[in-house]
């Protein structure tokens, strides 16, 4: 297996872009991460996008992105996994080069979700979730972090505090981040008397609707030196899945596809947990954060909580999650989603986190979490400084 | 969502007589039925027919409900097991939703779930209402 790296990416604002399309957000993203890479080519393009049919009634994205980037004859696919589809997209890009089938990969991500309505998007969301068994009965995916969160409330004496808690956080974060959707703190106060969407998870609690793209450049270790321009390595990619219905899981606290998925990108990079500085972790609602924290083995079951309320995932803290501001703050295109983890991690293992939002003491290991649906597929990547 | 008859018609024997998979290796059940036993790779199975009596295990109230659900909104959302040890989600009906709470008792119930908004079919399949109801 060959060495690979990330060497430039490129991500437009994120909010709702009404200017842009589709392929309008795809390309600008495209465009940057080529230029900041310095790249004079690319071999092939992966598209991680979750669900372009119901939004905005386009498929056969990989063509489609090519011709637009202006590529033509550019191998090109899109790869869906739900809200994961942007992580395993940039996992596929990973295997294209570690396998030595091409040598500079562009892995990206969009999602166009602000052209239908409200209602539509949350559908098309819902797909995500057994359609026949969970969305038919009256699912939706607030509901069904929703059943996650009082599971783990009633098992571990998980408070409405701690959830707030990651909200605010992440905002902090995120208003230092010129590209996220919701730049701007928020407080315990607030989360709590926003509109209740699902109990106990109230509208602070869940990661918006956001129209946004994302890109990276992957390539070998050898290219990487030669472009002069700031990279990192990749050294361990997993992706592991779990039963599609949230009823049919052993325990409902816990995100097993993510701590499959954790154990076998530790395994691959031959690093554990401790030695990792800090991750980008899917928090498409509050509960998903603590939950996923457990999940990667960063804290035993039901510790997460008191951590969180410590300040420990602070940026200033003994171990930042989501200094991006996360999912919560900075958006969520749901197929970008997991390439601007990766932008995140870039950006701090690099030193070029803006506004304020580098966190100290230079971090030499970082990790990304993503994840589809109630969690019934996830993939995780351990990255280290060049 | 578009739901045409033939795809409601297929999950008949689920959701209208709660047919599910009893696995011989196993012993475990699953609702659906399925072809393989995940824990066991046992594919020998029989047809057998979920209890209609369990326990709510974790429990929510939608209160921002999608287009099918917006006339009942809030409604309760439940996974409760079954006194078989399988689980099953579905609404709890009949009911003050500030009322459902984890070892809730609860019985299933024929009821319409939904009413498709394109086509107009009607959907039916099981709800649960409390046990002593």
């Amino acid at each position: 297996m060959r060495n690979v790296c990330v060497v430039g990416v490129g991500m437009s604002k994120w909010g709702e872009v009404w200017r842009k399309s589709l392929r309008g957000l795809f390309v600008d993203a495209a465009m940057e991460a080529i230029k900041n890479s310095g790249v004079d080519r690319l071999d092939s393009l992966y598209v991680g996008c979750m669900a372009s049919g119901p939004f905005v009634s386009q498929e056969h994205l990989g063509a489609l992105m090519a011709d637009y980037l202006g590529i033509p004859g550019l191998p090109a696919m899109r790869v869906e996994s739900a809200c994961a589809s942007g992580g395993m997209a940039f996992r596929a890009a990973f295997i294209e080069v570690a396998g030595g089938i091409s040598d500079i990969v562009m892995a990206s991500g969009v999602e166009k979700m602000t052209d239908c309505s409200g209602d539509d998007a949350t559908a098309g969301l819902a797909m995500a979730a057994d359609q026949e068994y969970e969305v038919f009965n009256g699912a939706t995916f607030p509901g069904l972090y929703a059943l996650m969160a009082t599971a783990h409330m009633a098992k571990y004496g998980t408070t409405r505090e701690m959830l707030s808690t990651i909200a605010v956080k992440n905002h902090k974060n995120g208003a230092k981040n010129p590209v996220a959707q919701y730049p701007f703190e928020i407080t315990v106060e607030g989360v709590e008397k926003s509109v209740m969407v699902a109990d106990p998870l109230h509208i602070l609690d869940c990661s918006p609707i956001t129209d946004g793209a994302a890109a990276v450049i992957v390539t070998t270790e050898e290219i990487a030196k030669k472009l002069g321009k700031p990279y990192i390595k990749v050294l361990g990619s997993g992706v592991g899945t779990d039963s599609m219905q949230l009823a049919q899981r052993a325990d409902m606290t816990t995100i097993k596809a993510s701590t499959i998925a954790a154990e076998r990108a530790f395994k691959m990079a031959g690093k554990t947990i401790k030695d990792v500085r800090f991750a980008e972790v899917h928090d498409c609602f509050t509960i998903a954060e603590l939950m996923v924290l457990e999940s990667i083995g960063l804290y035993e079951k039901g510790k997460a909580g008191p951590a969180i309320l410590a300040g420990e995932t602070a940026l200033d803290g003994k171990f930042p999650v989501n200094t991006s501001g996360g999912l919560k703050s900075k958006g969520h295109p749901v197929g970008a989603t997991g390439v601007a983890q990766v932008i995140e991690v870039y950006k701090q293992l690099t030193g070029q986190a803006e506004n304020g939002r580098q966190m100290p003491g230079s971090p030499k290991i970082g990790m990304t979490q993503n994840m589809g649906g109630s969690g019934a597929s996830s993939v995780v990547h351990i990255m280290e400084v060049a | 969502m578009t739901m045409f008859s033939s795809r409601n018609w297929r999950e008949y024997p689920q959701r209208y007589r709660l047919e599910a998979s009893k696995f011989k290796k196993s012993g475990k059940t699953y609702f659906p039925p399925r072809a393989v036993d995940p824990e066991t790779g046992d594919t020998e199975q029989e047809k057998v027919i979920l209890p209609d009596t369990g326990k709510v295990i974790t429990y929510t109230v939608i209160r921002t409900a999608p287009s099918q659900w917006t006339d009942i909104a809030p409604y309760a959302l439940v996974i409760a097991e079954l006194t078989d040890g399988t689980r099953l989600m579905a609404q709890v009906v009949d009911c003050d939703v500030n009322e459902v709470k984890i070892g809730m008792e609860v019985r299933i119930e024929f009821r319409r779930v939904q009413t498709e908004s394109h086509h107009g079919v009607l959907s039916y399949g099981y709800k649960f209402v409390p046990k002593w109801y």
